[in-house]
């Protein structure tokens, strides 16, 4: 028996093949893999449409059609991400200085200079030590670690005044310099938490306007602001994670950069809709990327009035439409997203809990809500037009070959994780 | 009224801004531009500045003719005269269409575009009250006086 049984084995290995490839041609054409879907990218034949035009394919042609068809959906999103840095290494100066334990500012921005001799980073959010802030309110932020990250990316000078202890290896305690982004070894955009899946819309009931993340806030539900890409948006396009984990390669403030792990506060276990998006703030992505590559027109300085500053991020994300169940996801639009209205005078800073209600993206998109019988005017913080031009960048760079995707190498924790979103269990140091 | 002088009577509504040099900021300009020349003003901005120089905001409204008057005696006088379309500005590079601007503004100049979502400023419904200037994430409004 033993000498027949390679035979035999070739046979059968041959026969299965055989009835996998009948499998495939005749009953599930459109299951693919990312390494097929490459593959077509490299020949130019990759079949790749935009997260809007996906909606309008699904209905035209049904799901199954469709999924034979599309290779891969591009995603978009720009707005404002505050928690969003940039890390790099300006060289050794000569004699050499160590800037961790120090202080640095760039363009009168504090950096965190807590790491070895040459290496910086610098979040949205910081302000110069002498910005008025809230002193006379409501602040301007005009100025911040947004607009540095900004102005570094399009290539400005940027005035570096440091200060260090001195060592024996490291004597040097003041460093003055102009520095370039072209001169730095490393730039690398480094954001811990991106690209909210889903999120508030903010209105205010109190009696006077209010000045918030989520933009002015008129009196008495005088308006209302949100801030998602509804249905462009790539976590509201593969809601269970699906396809984006660790490792996917994706579009970041003009360049390519990956997904490096959940972003903070990922909070994927909240009540969703049976289409599986989630009926508020749930998913976060911490990506990263080479600066260098990037755009000012993806990364934008932004100033928010009595807030603070920021940083608007453009991010796109590939979903590769492996099989009818990851397409259903990516067909999903606007009017099928709810978003819960929140009231920013009191519940939010509260950390009360109570919703006001729940709207479509459709309707905030028309420009007018109805919340407990009150019309009120809409305002994106979000910008749709420049998310759709993300979105249709990266479609052009996959189908002329400049951008591959990626095979995940973890998947992000999705609802079985059990996460729990903690609040801060405050505890009291005196007693 | 005959059909050429009821033609003649075109009304115009216009709104501009007036910078007074300083020894004009005490006289009663809009005073004479009611009784002299029958024009209707608006006030939607006034300041005097530390240096003493006069700014206003108006619309003026009246015949085609009174009015193009009323703009001669303030030149006569020395006001400086500039359309208020050229005051508020939107730095088309900066500005990234997220919308922010549109429930600020309370004369309606921006417009979300309904297919493209691109927010159109309309700088004919602008009265420079300034509002927009501050609650624009990325400052692409910007107010020149």
């Amino acid at each position: 028996m033993d000498k027949f049984s390679p035979f035999i084995n070739l046979l059968f290995a041959g026969s299965i093949d055989f009835l996998r490839q009948s499998y495939y041609y005749q009953d599930d054409n459109m299951a693919k893999t990312i390494k097929e879907i490459n593959e077509k990218i490299r020949q130019g034949k990759a079949v790749v449409v935009n997260a809007v035009e996906i909606i309008d394919i699904v209905r035209e042609e049904g799901l199954k059609k469709a999924a034979e068809k599309v290779d891969v959906v591009t995603t978009g999103t720009f707005g404002p991400m505050c928690s969003s840095g940039a890390y790099f290494n300006i060289g050794h100066s000569k004699p050499r200085i160590k800037l961790g334990g120090g202080k640095a500012y760039l363009n009168d921005v504090p950096a965190y200079a807590a790491f070895a001799a040459a290496d910086l980073f610098i979040g949205a959010n910081a302000l110069p030590d002498d910005d008025p802030r809230n002193r006379s309110h409501p602040g301007d932020f005009n100025y911040g670690g947004g607009h540095v990250i900004e102005e570094l990316v399009a290539g400005h000078d940027i005035r570096l005044v440091a200060t260090a202890y001195g060592t024996d290896c490291y004597p040097r305690k003041k460093l003055e310099t102009w520095i370039n982004i072209k001169d730095l070894n490393e730039a690398v955009l480094f954001n811990m938490r991106n690209a909210y899946q889903n999120y508030n819309v903010a209105v205010n009931l109190s009696d006077r306007t209010i000045y918030t993340y989520m933009g002015v806030l008129k009196p008495r539900m005088g308006n209302a602001g949100y801030s998602s890409a509804g249905e462009l948006s790539p976590l509201l396009n593969d809601p269970y994670y699906k396809t984006i984990g660790i490792g996917t390669r994706i579009f970041l403030g003009g360049g390519t950069g990956y997904i490096a792990w959940h972003g903070t506060q990922h909070n994927p276990c909240v009540p969703r809709l049976p289409n599986g998006t989630p009926r508020g703030g749930a998913g976060t992505l911490a990506v990263i990327g080479d600066l260098k590559q990037m755009s000012p027109r993806y990364l934008v300085g932004t100033s928010m009035l009595g807030y603070g500053c920021t940083l608007t991020v453009g991010i796109g994300v590939p979903i590769p439409i492996l099989n009818e169940e990851i397409l259903q996801y990516t067909a999903v639009s606007d009017a099928e997203i709810f978003a819960p209205v929140v009231d920013y005078s009191t519940t939010y800073p509260n950390r009360e809990s109570g919703i006001l209600g729940e709207v479509s993206y459709a309707e905030l998109r028309s420009g007018r809500i109805r919340i407990q019988g009150k019309e009120v005017p809409t305002a994106s913080l979000s910008s749709y037009p420049r998310a759709l031009e993300i979105a249709n960048l990266l479609k052009e760079w996959i189908q002329s070959g400049k951008f591959f995707l990626t095979e995940p190498v973890a998947p992000l924790p999705g609802v079985e994780s059990g996460i729990v979103f903690k609040p801060l269990n405050e505890r009291s140091i005196t007693d | 009224m005959s059909e050429n002088n009821k033609s003649s009577k075109r009304i115009v509504a216009r709104k501009i801004v007036l910078h007074f040099p300083r020894r004009m900021v005490e006289e009663p300009i809009l005073f004479h531009l009611t009784k002299d020349y029958d024009l209707e003003f608006n006030i939607l901005k006034a300041s005097i500045t530390p240096e003493a120089e006069g700014l206003m905001v108006v619309e003026l409204k009246g015949d085609q003719h009174n009015y193009d008057q009323g703009i001669q005696y303030l030149i006569e006088r020395g006001v400086r005269i500039q359309s208020l379309s050229q005051n508020v500005t939107r730095n088309e590079e900066r500005c990234t269409s997220c919308g922010a601007c549109v429930t600020i503004c309370p004369a309606g100049a921006f417009e979300v575009e309904p297919v493209t979502r691109i927010v159109k400023f309309n700088d004919a419904k602008c009265i420079a009250c300034g509002l927009c200037i501050k609650a624009c994430p990325p400052r692409a409004m910007e107010l020149h006086f």
